[in-house]
């Protein structure tokens, strides 16, 4: 077992237990996508790509007064040490279902009945805190394909490692740590709309850890703007 | 508009309008369950079964339990595997087929909630370590729906588990032989208690039926273990929480819980 944390507070990947892995998104990567996004959060990978507002196929699943997220978490079957079955798998499923519930509270599709908006997020390669990373991309490709929201969603984890509550948990930790909890939040409206854990927490550790979530989730929302602004404001117009 | 949606939005309306009365539809508190009972050994020839009432929310679960082959980075554990199903007979909208996002989340919900708090110790299911462990099989089914169906199944799924007996296997040539007629007890350490809250508009409400499931916002599971911590959580619905709810949902997940795990220990 490798060891999570040295005597000086200082973690396996030589972070300290509040500080975030290195984030760099990069908007509009995708020329056929309508919005796209692709995000490195410590070694993941993530590509997003949004479509919409299109037609709704099968047919059936169209809503009358208002237009549908779909979303669809995959990972790519090299993403990981094992090579992973490319079909998906309940786990991607149940990730896909909680991303898209953690973007509606965002989009606003009133006003396009009968129509969908698609979410694609593909894993290229996945390190600890894939499905964070992924919302992280998905809610920047959503503003780059032009989809009204109310705010950002910006998704970071916390979690306990070595007794102590941490920003971010890697790879190791989650898989040897003693809990992971993933946070999305909207910043600006200061709700959460994603929110799991894994492990064993105490009261006021579980408050601890959210809080810290919470910070984390305010650092990305910095590097998701300043992405954006680097796609649509390079020229310095305003 | 067809009939029966104007019925569900009158049913929402007529909803929230007691909620700001601080009612609800079928007359609970805010934070209070419906009438809960479980009730053990159903299904004798499984190795533990448990048959749950939560108002009308019905479910069956049984355990069978049998020599299996580890999972591959984890030899020395036994192994735990929860499903849960919606049967066709639970609902007029359910179908035969592949499970939906929706029932696969309940599996790993219930599954989460035993697992993350450790309710079973699996290092004690060893046989021979890497090649052979005894699997526990905890297979739920819903046969009547009407909301909350994470508290029901996990409520089922915990009373099969503490009601069960582990048949004794010994490794016999290389190969576990059943022992006739020893058993044991399940090596639990905790009793996990699921309690799932739905926000509607901004109020906080336990267990939530159907109907209510309807109209809210969104919805949040927190599963605790005998000591009162928090181990296993997911927030579901299109709307979300600011932080002092879910400071608010941890509390009444601890306190509502504590009589549940009452109720719990009274089948062990």
């Amino acid at each position: 077992m490798t060891q999570l944390m040295n005597e000086n507070g200082i973690r396996c990947d030589g972070r300290s237990i509040d500080q975030i892995r290195n984030v760099s998104i990069k908007v509009g990567v995708l020329k056929n996508a309508d919005g796209s996004a692709y995000i490195e959060f410590g070694k993941n990978k993530i590509l997003a790509g949004v479509f919409g507002p299109r037609d709704v196929h099968p047919k059936h699943m169209a809503d009358q007064d208002s237009g549908i997220l779909r979303c669809r978490y995959h990972m790519s079957p090299f993403s990981v040490t094992e090579r992973k079955n490319p079909a998906p798998s309940r786990r991607e499923i149940e990730i896909s279902k909680v991303i898209k519930e953690a973007l509606q509270p965002a989009v606003i599709l009133k006003d396009f009945p009968r129509t969908v908006v698609d979410v694609f997020i593909e894993i290229l390669q996945a390190d600890g805190g894939s499905r964070c990373a992924a919302l992280d991309a998905a809610s920047v490709a959503l503003v780059d394909a032009g989809i009204p929201m109310r705010d950002m969603v910006s998704a970071c984890a916390a979690g306990k490692v070595a007794d102590k509550i941490v920003l971010d948990v890697n790879d190791e930790e989650d898989k040897e740590g003693q809990a992971d909890m993933p946070v999305a939040y909207m910043p600006n409206l200061g709700k959460i709309t994603l929110m799991q854990l894994d492990g064993i927490l105490t009261p006021n550790e579980y408050k601890k850890c959210l809080e810290t979530a919470i910070g984390g989730c305010k650092q990305v929302y910095e590097i998701q703007k300043k992405a954006l602004m680097e796609k649509y404001f390079k020229n310095g117009e305003a | 508009m067809t009939s029966s949606v104007i019925i569900e939005q009158l049913k929402r309306e007529k909803i929230l309008d007691l909620l700001n009365q601080g009612k609800r539809i079928d007359g609970r508190g805010l934070h209070d369950q419906r009438p809960l009972s479980i009730e053990i050994g159903v299904i004798p020839k499984a190795n533990g079964s448990a048959r749950v009432k939560l108002g009308y929310t019905e479910v069956i679960t049984g355990v069978k339990i049998q020599p299996d082959k580890p999972f591959p980075d984890l030899g020395d554990k036994g192994i735990l595997i929860c499903t849960a199903e919606i049967l066709p007979l639970a609902d007029p909208k359910a179908e035969p087929g592949p499970p939906g996002e929706e029932v696969i989340e309940l599996a790993r919900v219930v599954d989460r909630g035993i697992r993350e708090t450790e309710m079973l110790d699996l290092k004690q299911l060893v046989l021979i370590k890497d090649k052979s462990v005894i699997g526990i099989f905890v297979d739920s089914s819903v046969l009547n729906t009407d909301g909350n169906l994470f508290d029901a199944c996990s409520y089922a799924a915990v009373g099969a588990i503490l009601s069960c007996t582990v048949p004794k296997y010994e490794i016999k040539n290389d190969a576990p032989v059943l022992v006739e007629g020893v058993t044991s007890k399940p090596p639990t350490k905790t009793i996990p208690v699921s309690v799932t809250m739905a926000r509607i508009g901004e109020y906080i409400i336990v267990d939530p039926t159907a109907d209510e499931e309807a109209c809210m916002n969104a919805r949040i599971t927190i599963t605790t273990n005998s000591d009162g911590n928090i181990c296993a959580l997911q927030k579901g619905g299109s709307d979300g929480f600011t932080v002092e709810q879910l400071f608010k949902c941890s509390e009444i997940a601890l306190s509502v819980g504590t009589k549940i795990r009452k109720q719990l220990e009274q089948l062990m």
